[in-house]
């Protein structure tokens, strides 16, 4: 009974993982895009649209490569149009990010039935096409030392081996994300000028070019998020299939307060509700009895809203963010 | 207009600092700066003065790669420049201080300092670098800061130290200062144009923007005027007088005193009795209003001096009925407003109060708004309020029109946009529409902020005029001559409490400065 609780604890956790990549890329998208100081609700739509890009391009060539290059390229593009609308051309940021989430939503299944004609689908891709788990080697060797071998064997083999190559890039982006942010003259910059983009441009630094980086840069992200989720979690893309991931992640950056790890931390939260929403289903808890899934995944959007209510800690936004930037003297 | 000019430096030898020769400017049909020339000769401290719209922050967006001139030639120590950008004026040894800070408040001051000149990629390694040179520099200069204290928590006065060594940092041999000593309390001021005085001894060209002719005397070498658009006079400061250059910039002789005679108070109508107000954000418990107790005669002017920020505002929002009190009470006749009986800016409207406020733009206006909609904000029942709370239009612009000539408002068009009002003009709309309602009590928030000096006079007339029809005034401001010129008593704020009142003939600029301060 202790061994079998302890397996579904650790599967929870492999879940979780799996759950939280498409998350933590998302959320990382929108630390750089945020700190830059230009609001990015469109997350969910550059997600969707690269899902698709990449599913598609993957079904077409065979190459699951050839799906997450093309993911990136159209994130990038839609990116570039965000950037374009909200930073040359002042828009409103939230709207420009909703217009993308429509646009994605209508466009993604519009072309997807054009071309596969399978109701918005895309045909379902084989081992090749897809991106697979890699395993890690010595799981024998750790597996049959003495003691702690048996339980350390289990979490290794099942918790950080057997995972795909994208979700070891989203742990990676993790790392670079805070690495870039705090350590480097373009880190440095990147933040000043979402906290005040007038010192930047007195400094002599174009403010404009700086946020473009920076929304190109959460394009990529976007576009791993998307490839993750059609050429490497799943098998295809499927009609709205980041069913709202895209807002999971940009809460989850709230909640971290638009700071690599405790973003990621947050991820992984999210991630293990979403896991253990899945495995409650239907299951009679002793005590509580049946709880319902859905109250689990409301968790994350309210715990946020209860963070930005200001009753557990303090969210702290980047100063100038949603401000276009107009010189004016 | 041409200007001779007659300067003993800037030889043969030493090239300008800075030359200007025709710089012209225009947005649409307006014309910023007309055909400017000025010579800033290396190592002064040259000041440009003029009214606000003049043409000075045009200018300086000019020289510090802003704006393009669309015409004229600019010489940096003798050579021409294409100030296309920021940058290029860095590049060319131009800094600025500018009137609001160009600081990111989240950084370190090292963090500030560096940003843009970074060095390499590699933060670790530019900080390390911009350690030892920063350290050459506040020692030559004697300006010392903690390099890692992170800039919110600073003062104005340590802030706009770290912007000057922030241009000196990035190489700036003439430095530019905007309005620099708006934000500072007296004190500061002094400390500020000592630190100046020690960068023209180590070379360093100065240049001074302001408005306050006090500072222009205080500290210049040479001074520059500019008025509508165009360079007007150069003089040197030991040839001029204050007067003289009230009276360039204006255009036209100006009375900069003797607009006070004595009061006549009479009864108390106004009572505070240690009001307090704390912010309302529960995670933010600080206390904006403390322990404020005075007595508000008809017919006196009750000044409130202090440096931005210290309450003053918030004081006028208490007695305007905007905010409740925390604690304390405000008596107004028979009616006592306390935190279990708060008002309302109605209810102060209807108790012979009006208010004119700080902010034209957020609250005095509706910039969108016709002038003659702007001039009955509040009073529309009384003015022109017609059948079934129909507006009665055709009395809306009369009315307008009527108050327009008494205070001089240009242009006289009632139907014409707030928002295309000159600031003096804008000004002039909220002042006669509080006053046109003949309170027994007026609350003025900066009677002439952005106001130029020929309006000011107007303004400062209709308050005096005010006071002794037996109206009871306070007056808050944060420019600290105005306070002198009109209040027949002075409360300074420090801090959100009151650091004492005193009587007119015991104000000078020295023991209210140091009130401002904080200092008893």
């Amino acid at each position: 009974m202790m061994a079998e609780l302890w397996l579904q604890f650790v599967l929870a956790l492999d879940a979780t993982i799996r759950m939280s990549t498409p998350l933590i890329f998302c959320a990382m998208a929108g630390i750089f895009s945020e700190r830059s100081g230009i609001i990015d609700i469109s997350l969910e739509g550059k997600m969707l649209l690269s899902a698709f890009a990449a599913a598609s391009l993957a079904a077409l060539t065979g190459s699951a490569m050839i799906g997450l290059v093309g993911a990136i390229i159209i994130s990038v593009l839609f990116s570039l149009l965000h950037g374009f609308a909200c930073i040359t051309h002042k828009g409103n940021q939230v709207v420009s990010g909703l217009a993308i989430n429509i646009l994605a939503s209508g466009l993604t299944v519009t072309i997807g039935f054009a071309i596969f004609s399978q109701g918005g689908q895309t045909p379902f891709l084989g081992r090749e096409q897809r991106f697979m788990p890699l395993e890690l080697p010595f799981i024998e060797v750790i597996e049959s030392l003495p003691i702690i071998g048996p339980s350390l064997g289990v979490i290794y083999s099942e918790v950080i081996s057997g995972h795909n190559i994208l979700v070891w890039l989203a742990f990676l982006a993790v790392i670079v994300t805070g690495y870039v942010l705090f350590r480097t003259t373009f880190g440095l910059r990147l933040r000043a000028v979402g906290e005040k983009p007038e010192a930047v441009d007195t400094a002599g630094v174009s403010v404009s070019w700086m946020r473009y980086k920076a929304v190109i840069i959460a394009g990529i992200l976007c576009g791993m998020a998307g490839a993750y989720l059609s050429v490497a979690h799943g098998g295809g893309f499927v009609r709205e299939m980041t069913a709202g991931k895209g807002y999971i992640a940009l809460a989850a950056m709230i909640f971290g307060n638009w700071r690599p790890v405790p973003v990621l931390l947050a991820c992984l939260m999210f991630g293990f509700l979403e896991a253990i929403a899945a495995r409650l289903q239907g299951v009679d808890l002793p005590v509580i009895g049946q709880v319902s899934t859905d109250l689990i995944l409301v968790l994350p959007y309210v715990l946020t809203v209860i963070l930005l209510a200001g009753f557990v800690g303090k969210a702290v936004p980047p100063r100038a963010i949603g401000v276009p930037y107009a010189k004016e003297r | 207009m041409t200007v001779t000019h007659k300067q003993a430096k800037g030889s043969d030898t030493v090239p300008f600092a800075i030359s200007l020769r025709g710089v012209e400017k225009t947005f649409g049909a307006v014309c910023a700066n007309h055909n400017i020339d000025l010579d800033i000769c290396t190592g002064d401290i040259h000041g440009i003065i003029g009214e606000n719209g003049a043409g000075k922050s045009t200018l300086v967006s000019i020289l510090y790669g802003f704006y393009r001139a669309d015409a004229g030639t600019i010489r940096v120590f003798g050579k021409e420049r294409t100030l296309r950008s920021t940058a290029d004026a860095i590049a060319a040894g131009i800094g600025m201080v500018h009137q609001h800070f160009m600081l990111v408040p989240t950084f370190t001051v090292l963090e500030n300092i560096i940003l843009g000149h970074e060095g390499t990629e590699s933060l670790a390694k530019g900080f390390e670098a911009a350690r030892v040179e920063l350290a050459q520099l506040a020692a030559r200069y004697g300006l010392d800061v903690d390099l890692d204290a992170v800039i919110e928590d600073f003062p104005v006065g340590l802030q706009q130290r770290v912007e000057i060594l922030k241009a000196l940092y990035r190489g700036a041999n003439i430095l530019i200062l905007d309005e620099p000593t708006g934000v500072l309390t007296p004190q500061e001021t002094d400390q500020l144009f000592d630190i100046l005085r020690a960068l023209k001894e180590q070379g360093v060209t100065i240049l001074l923007i302001t408005h306050k002719l006090r500072e222009i005397m205080a500290i210049t070498d040479h001074v520059s005027v500019m008025r509508g658009g165009e360079m007007v006079a150069h003089k040197r400061r030991s040839d001029t007088t204050p007067e003289e250059l009230a009276e360039i910039m204006v255009g036209r002789p100006v009375r900069t005193d003797g607009i006070w005679h004595p009061p006549s108070p009479a009864q108390v109508v106004l009572r505070a009795d240690n009001l307090g107000l704390n912010a309302e954000i529960s995670a933010d418990s600080s206390v904006l209003v403390s322990e404020i107790s005075f007595a508000l005669k008809a017919g006196e002017i009750l000044g409130v001096a202090g440096v931005s920020g210290n309450g003053q505002s918030e004081l006028l929002e208490l007695l305007a009925g905007i905010r409740a009190p925390s604690s304390g009470s405000i008596q107004i006749g028979e009616r006592h407003i306390t935190a279990e009986m708060p008002s309302s800016p109605s209810e102060i409207k209807s108790l012979s109060i009006a208010h004119v406020p700080e902010d034209r733009h957020l609250t005095g206006l509706i910039l969108s708004f016709s002038a003659a909609e702007s001039m009955v904000l509040g009073y529309e029942e009384k003015i022109a309020g017609g059948m079934a709370g129909w507006l009665d239009r055709e009395q809306l612009g009369e009315h307008c029109a009527s108050l327009m000539r008494d205070f001089d408002v240009r242009p006289p068009d009632p139907s014409l946009k707030s928002s295309l009002f000159s600031g003096g003009n804008q000004q002039k709309i909220v002042l006669a529409r509080e006053m046109s309602a003949a309170p027994s009590i007026l609350l003025v928030g900066q009677a002439t902020r952005g106001v130029d000096i020929g309006a000011i006079e107007f303004i400062h007339k209709q308050l005096i005029a005010m006071r002794d029809k037996g109206c009871a005034i306070i007056l808050v401001s944060v420019e600290l001559d105005e306070i002198l010129t009109l209040s027949d008593r002075i409360m300074v704020m420090n801090n959100g409490s009151s650091m004492g009142i005193v009587e007119r003939k015991e104000a000078d600029a020295r023991s209210i400065g140091l009130l401002m301060a904080g200092v008893r």
